[in-house]
Order: structure tokens, then sequence, then C-alpha cells
């Protein structure tokens, strides 16, 4: 058996006395994409910060290619991160920056590549998420929000990574927009042959772009399977979620007392 | 409800906050003496300091030698020591007025500005985009502010020195009739090395203070538009009051020393 791309196990992260993470146990395998779904506060950002290095789980192990990445140094830290490619779920650009310096910002300084041959690659990056070369001389701040995810896409894609993380990439978009972007993010997976792990509420998303789906409720992972057996899961759970019902076994906790 | 409890919360608070403090302060001057070094943006933070603060500095310290001209001659008038004005505004300027107005007024113009910027980057994931890019944020964001802090007041404060004697000049020459040259050989006779170094070493101090001030606050903003307004209004205050309280004890060592 093939070491997984990411392994997490038994990791717990709470925030003073609230438990968001209470013991979750995940593997990805390299090439495959996993979606992981779940309502709001249900845990999902968390766990994607935990594997970036971003929160540090308060017990529990995180491998990425084997290797446990729970409490290294900096520097470990920043070999391992150079693997990874990240969409944010609000594009997250440098409005510092015009956004061919955006999208070549991991080469230039991550990689130390020098600015015009990172430009170059930079505006190859842009044309493969369907932007002209002319968007790159724009500034973040002028673009759409359609426009930003596709610029944040590229930027996630730049330096090629092994793997790739997406936050909601289709929230906030119209639906047209949002299945562009579903429609990018499987092109751009597949060319790279990288391996995927993206986290969403929208459920046409995730059945797109995913080949596995794994449903995290109250801080564990309640169901993973292949998406096309999503629908026949058997687990209430994942019913009331997937055809999104307000009445089932999930409560909304609107009122924390 | 224990009566000592508040106060226990509040002693914790106040702990936790100087221990947060000091740890930040000391990741931030760790990055600024270790490579690798952001001269590009190093370069673009002191001219943001240094250049565009000129102006206002320029017009604080002239005005504030005017003024402290015309009350030394109210003041000293009554016992028949006019000639004492020179002496007063060269050591008060150089001494006392000339870095805290400066200080003061970086604190509105730069802290003010770096808690915003730093806060917005924190409140839209570029902080968490620098991290996965590889980048440490301390070393792009916050070595470049505090190196470029901590050379550039002192050589604002230089400038402001002597426009805040020219101010005093003005003063006494075309409005209290004094003779240009007496003026300007007593200024340089009563002034020493100690006078203008202990003022540009308290320059130095407060650049320091200013823009860790500034990135303390903003790094650690939380909560949208009003968390960053917060951050805003604490890197100033902050920064105001550490600034005069800085100035006493440096006046105290240059006098004791």
């Amino acid at each position: 058996m093939t070491t997984p791309k990411i392994k997490l196990k038994d990791v717990h992260k709470g925030f003073g006395d609230k438990v968001v993470l209470d013991g979750v146990d995940l593997e990805v395998a390299p090439g495959e994409s996993l979606v992981i779904i779940g309502g709001s506060g249900s845990g999902k950002s968390v766990t994607l910060k935990c594997i970036l290095g971003l929160l540090t789980p308060d017990s529990g192990q995180i491998e990425v290619d084997g290797e446990p990445i729970v409490g290294i140094g900096r520097a470990e830290r920043e070999r391992i991160n150079s693997k990874f490619g990240m969409l944010f779920q609000g594009a997250a650009l440098f409005d510092s920056l015009p956004v061919w310096e955006n999208v070549a910002f991991g080469l230039i300084q991550g990689e130390r590549m020098d600015r015009a041959q990172a430009k170059e690659i930079a505006l190859e990056k842009l044309a493969a998420v369907g932007l002209e070369a002319d968007v790159g001389e724009l500034w973040p701040a002028e673009l759409s929000g359609g426009m930003q995810k596709r610029v944040g896409l590229a930027r996630a894609i730049a330096t090629e990574p092994e793997i790739i993380f997406f936050d909601e990439p289709t929230t906030g978009l119209d639906p047209i927009m949002g299945d562009i972007i579903n429609d990018l993010i499987v092109k751009c997976v597949r060319e790279l042959g990288a391996t995927a792990l993206s986290i969403t509420h929208d459920m046409a998303s995730a059945r797109k772009i995913s080949d596995h789906i794994a449903m995290l409720y109250k801080g564990k992972i309640i169901w993973i399977g292949k998406t096309e057996e999503i629908d026949s899961s058997g687990e209430p759970h994942v019913d009331q979620f997937i055809h999104g019902r307000a009445e089932g076994p999930i409560q909304m906790e609107l009122r924390r007392l | 409800m224990n009566p000592f409890q508040p106060v226990g919360k509040a002693v914790l608070g106040f702990l936790e906050a100087t221990g947060k403090l000091a740890l930040f302060t000391f990741m931030a001057v760790s990055h600024c003496v270790r490579p690798p070094f952001y001269y590009r943006l190093l370069l673009r933070q002191m001219i943001d300091i240094g250049y565009y603060s000129l102006p206002v500095v320029g017009m604080t310290t002239l005005f504030a030698g005017m003024a402290l001209g015309l009350q030394t001659y109210a003041g000293f008038s009554r016992f028949s020591a006019e000639d004492a004005i020179a002496k007063v505004v060269a050591l008060g300027i150089t001494r006392e007025l000339g870095p805290v107005l400066a200080g003061l007024m970086v604190a509105g113009r730069i802290g003010a500005a770096m808690a915003a910027e730093l806060g917005t980057m924190r409140v839209t994931e570029q902080i968490d985009a620098l991290d996965t890019l590889s980048t440490n944020p301390f070393k792009y964001l916050i070595a470049p502010r505090i190196i470029a802090g901590l050379t550039m007041l002192p050589l604002l404060v230089f400038v402001g020195d002597i426009i805040g004697i020219f101010g005093g000049y003005i003063v006494s020459v075309y409005k209290l009739g004094f003779n240009p040259g007496v003026y300007i050989s007593q200024t340089f006779k009563v002034l020493e090395f100690i006078d203008v170094f202990s003022g540009l070493v308290k320059a130095g101090v407060f650049g320091f203070i200013v823009t860790l001030m500034g990135c303390y606050n903003g790094y650690n903003s939380q909560g949208g538009a009003q968390g960053v307004g917060a951050a805003t209004t604490n890197a100033v205050v902050s920064a105001s009051i550490l600034i005069l309280i800085f100035n006493y004890v440096i006046t105290e060592l240059f006098l004791t020393a």
C-alpha cells in the first residue's frame, strides 16, 4: 500500500472550552481529490488550517508524505508548505501587488526565481485560468469576485504544487461562475496530477470536483466514501445535508447558552 | 461571586498580554537581524516613513520652535535674561521637543497606517496566504517596517531639529528684533554633541516603538472591520504612551550617565 499524501490521526483542537475537532481521522491518497463537507462551524476550516500549520492541534498527529508535521520548526514548515498550493475563500490576493506579481509570488519569494522568468510563468498560469495577459497589470481591487478567484487559483497552481487546498471555492459566486471555477479546478488538478483537498458546503461543487467525499460533523468524520456512493450512504446526517433539509438529526445550534 | 475574581482576571489578562508582546518583540527583532532580507520592501518603508513624514514633522517642529522662542521670551524677559532664548530653543528642541513631537506625529501617521494595513491583511487571510506561499510574515511584513522605523526616525528628527531651531530663529530675529549673527553663534556655542545625540537615541527608540506597536496590533487583529479599527486605535494610543514613558527613562539615563 502506498503512503497516503495526507494523514490525520486523532486530531483534537479546541478554543477555550469549545471543542472544534474531536478526534479527526482522515487519509488522502496520492492523486485523489477529497472534499470535506459539513455545516458552518463543523470544523472544516480548522482542519485545513491545522494541515497548513496556521493552527497547531491540541493533540494527535498529521502526516504529509509520511512525515509528521505537528510541532516542526519554521524551516521544516516552509519546506513542507512548498509542496502546497492554497485557494483561499476570499482569494486573499495581496492588494499591494499587481495581479501578475500575486501569481508569481511563490516563484519569486519561495523559489527565488528571476522576476522576468516568473512573470512569464505567471502569465501562462493566468491564461490557464482563462485570463488575458493585460489582466496581469491590474490591481486585485479592480477585479470582480469571480476574477479574483481565478487569480487565486492561478497563484495556487503557479509553483506546481503536489497538494492543492481549496477553501469554499464557489462561495460568493453566481452559479455559472461557480461552475466555471469547478471546471478549472478539475482541469488544473488533473493537469498537475496533484492531490486535492477541498472544503465546501456547496454540494454541486463537491460532486463535481471530488472523487471521494468525507462529512465532518461535531468535530468528527462521520462518513467517508466514493462520490457516487454519497446518495446511498445510509447515514441520516449525510442524507439530510446533501438534500439540504431543515428537519433531521442535525440540529442547527442557533443559540448557545 | 468571589470579589477577587475580577482582580485576578485582570492581572492574568495583563500578564498574558505582556508575555505575548514580549514574545512578538523577540521574534520581530530576531528576524530583523537574520537573512533573507527584503531590500525592495525595506526601501519602500524607508521612503514612506522617512521621506513622506518630512512635511508633517517639519511643520510640527517649525511651529514648536517658534512657540518655544516666544514663550521663552515671555518668561525670561521678566528677569532680563532674553539672550538665553537661543540656548533654550536649541536645547529644548534637540533634547526634548524634536524627538517627542516627531515620535508622536509618526505614531499617528505611520503606526496607524501599519496597524490598519496589517490588520486588513490579517482579516482577509493575506497573512495566512503568505505562510502558505512559504514566506515568513515576520520577515516579509514586520522586519522591513521595524528596521525602517529604527533608522529613519533619527534622520527625520535630525532634520526636524534644524527646522525647529530655525523656527526659534525666525521669531527671535523677525519678531523680537534679535541680532541674527548672535543668535546663531549662541546656538552653536551651547549645543554639545550629547544634546543632539541623546535626542537621536530617543528618536531611534521611538521609531522602534511606533513600528512595533503598529505591527503587533495589526498582526494580531481579529474580527473584521471593527477589529481593524480597534487595532489602529490601540497602536496609536499604546505607542504614544510608551513614547512618553521611554522619553522620561532615556532623559534620566542621559542625565545620570
